[in-house]
């Protein structure tokens, strides 16, 4: 028997019920609607979608920062968060988060020290006396010098303080770190120093990643395995490589096609150009959630909800059409 | 929803000098506190063309267009340097020397902006049709029903559906795609000469910025506008320049046309910027720049790029270096362009 996958989420959803007057009170949001995805021990997977589509509610929901309303989460085989009950302390110990804006995430009075002193603390790892050691040892990490604990966050610049946050999130000794935008709010020129340090951490430490993202390239750069969502649920999912060769979801595709590429060459590529904006989650459009905006959508698109289908081993798409579709 | 091979007509050839930004300084803060957010920019833009001023967060691409806008505060700010504008009477005034009525005439009217967040620039008051006939009316004098005309006009040509219904919408009733069109509506409802676009995409989801861009160029080919167009985004700079000015710590270090400068950057931030970019097709570890980007409070007393440049040797910590010409239209401040 294999040992099952570091986490595992099935069927994730998380409905809220909107409030306030008018058309949108009493609707129900569905932030995310029957989300399933794993990560294994090690993987880096990337989730990418645009602004509505549920990706930091799933990353909150995996850290135990939301209750989704219904669905599973799993680790290593294991299934967390009693009804009713807040995740365990030695569960969250083994799951952590970094944000997208290092300067909002971390407290302003605090030194970096005790940022991440606070973090040994809460989880009852090592003494007092220990600490400034570990504290050390995990600047070190992290490409910081150890002068560092002493200083505020202010007087860091934007890298330095998403590397504070990197090693407040690795203090615990995660197995798995969700990275939710962690590099979108950071000069281009010092995106890719955050991005090489999270694929060393992950080589060193075997480190899982589930890293959500916008922007392509980014996620094409450090990812094993991509999963694309659209409105709280997921459009295609396959390794890194397929996704961005081979995309079988009309989504996916256009996605691929809206990012620029810094080459004027590349300029007047052929494209597909999507119309329109995602519609609201309070009112998803029957059937196929990307049907509204989708070139290949026919009739049958509007009655059911496609399901994920195998369109190769571990490629999986949900599309009433992408047998017959080619780019 | 179409498939395009993107029809891109040749921009118009460049008549000299529709703005002319000459040794522009920004400075901020007094005595001990003074520092310089702008250096000494140069840069020109002739109508039809797109410049995109390209830096990253503290390199003094943002305050370059409000000065150039006259929006900053002259209590706080001081601006130094011309800025030639040629205006529809071919007559060039220097906007730096204008007083602020005379400026205000020219704003919304022959210069046009628009920013980033277009909820922020919106009013959330006002319809989004009577804000663009608002601006009509101050500029060209309509009166209110040729206005309001005017303002569906502007939504229909922004590709905005149903405009005629549309423009009595609210700004909290529309997306942020939506509410950008209407910012570029009203921007362009006074067929401005110039239009100063300061990171117009950065807050849109991909899909929707592509589109944004489309418009926008289909625009600037109908309207013959000079664009400056400031972004941080290289990918995003491919897309729309003619030419590109890259900005870092409140200097150009280096100007080309785009083709020039994507195949051939002759100035280490602008190659290693290029060559941080994650490609297409490539995975693994990235060449990032070490470092941080440069303080304006505290720059270096040379190249201000020099702390993080690997081929920094002595004279670079001694001044800034001087623009150097390489090619027609190609410069850059490096003492060692030719070895890049």
């Amino acid at each position: 028997m294999t040992a099952p996958p570091l986490l595992e989420v099935e069927d994730l959803k998380a409905h809220y019920a909107a409030r306030g007057r008018g058309a949108e009170g009493g609707r129900t949001l569905k932030a995310l609607d029957g989300v399933t995805l794993s990560v294994g021990a090690g993987e880096v997977v990337g989730v990418v979608g645009e602004s509505g589509c549920g990706k930091s509610t799933l990353g909150r929901a995996i850290i135990g920062l939301v209750r989704p309303t219904a669905g599973v989460i799993r680790l290593a085989g294991e299934t967390l968060d009693a009804p009713g009950r807040p995740r365990r302390l030695a569960d969250r110990r083994r799951m952590q988060i970094i944000f997208q804006d290092p300067a909002s995430s971390l407290n302003p009075a605090m030194t970096v020290g005790e940022t991440i002193g606070e973090a040994l603390f809460i989880h009852r790892i090592g003494d007092a006396q220990g600490r400034p050691a570990r504290i050390a040892a995990l600047l070190d990490q992290v490409g910081l010098p150890r002068a560092a604990a002493a200083r505020h966050p202010r007087e860091l610049s934007g890298g330095q303080r998403q590397r504070v946050g990197i090693a407040r999130a690795l203090a615990v000794g995660p197995e798995l770190i969700v990275a939710d935008e962690a590099v979108s709010a950071l000069d281009v020129s010092v995106q890719a120093q955050i991005l090489n340090l999270l694929a060393d951490l992950r080589d060193a430490l075997g480190l899982a990643l589930l890293f959500i993202g916008h922007d392509l390239s980014v996620i094409e750069a450090l990812c094993d395995r991509v999963v694309v969502l659209y409105l709280g649920q997921v459009m295609e999912t396959a390794p890194a490589e397929a996704i961005f060769r081979a995309p079988r979801h009309p989504y996916t595709r256009a996605l691929l096609d809206a990012s620029p590429i810094p080459d004027p060459a590349a300029r007047d590529r052929p494209r597909m150009l999507l119309t329109g904006e995602p519609p609201s989650p309070l009112s998803p459009p029957s059937g196929c959630v990307f049907r509204t905006r989708c070139p290949h959508a026919e009739a049958r698109c509007a009655a059911a909800r496609p399901t994920l289908e195998a369109a190769s081993v571990d490629h999986q798409v949900a599309c009433a059409r992408w047998a017959e579709i080619a780019f | 929803m179409t498939t395009l091979a993107a029809a891109r007509a040749p921009s118009p050839p460049a008549s000299p000098g529709l703005l002319d930004v000459r040794g522009l300084t920004v400075d901020f803060g007094a005595g001990a506190g003074q520092f310089a957010a702008v250096n000494g920019v140069d840069l020109t833009i002739a109508a039809g063309e797109t410049l995109a001023l390209v830096g990253e967060s503290g390199s003094g691409k943002s305050v370059t267009s409000l000065a150039i806008m006259g929006l900053l505060d002259r209590r706080r700010a001081q601006v130094g340097g011309e800025i030639r504008f040629r205006d529809r009477t071919g007559q060039a005034r220097d906007l730096a020397a204008l007083d602020g009525r005379a400026m205000a005439a020219l704003r919304g009217g022959e210069i046009a902006m628009i920013f980033q967040e277009p909820m922020t620039s919106l009013n959330p008051v006002q319809t989004a049709g009577a804000q663009i006939a608002e601006a009509v009316r101050l500029h060209q004098g309509l009166d209110g029903a040729a206005a309001w005309a005017r303002a569906v006009e502007m939504l229909d040509a922004v590709e905005i559906p149903d405009a005629r219904r549309r423009a009595g919408a609210w700004p909290h009733e529309l997306s942020g795609g939506m509410r950008q069109r209407v910012l570029i509506a009203m921007a362009l409802a006074c067929r401005p000469a110039l239009l100063i676009a300061d990171e117009p995409t950065t807050a849109l989801d991909v899909t929707v910025q592509l589109a944004i861009l489309r418009l926008l160029e289909r625009l600037r080919r109908e309207l013959g506008m000079g664009v400056l167009f400031i972004t941080h985004n290289l990918g995003v700079v491919a897309e729309v320049a003619d030419r590109v000015a890259v900005m870092y710590g409140g200097r150009i270090v280096e100007t080309a046309p785009v083709a020039g400068l994507f195949e051939r950057p002759r100035h280490p931030y602008t190659r290693g910027l290029l060559d941080s970019l994650p490609r297409r097709g490539a995975r693994g570890r990235l060449k990032a720049i070490p470092g941080a980007v440069v303080d304006p409070r505290r720059p270096p007393p040379g190249c201000a790029f020099e702390p993080r440049c690997a081929l920094a040797a002595p004279p670079c910590r001694a001044a800034p270096p001087p623009l150097a010409a390489i090619s027609a239209g190609h410069a850059a401040r490096c003492l060692n362009w030719a070895a890049l």
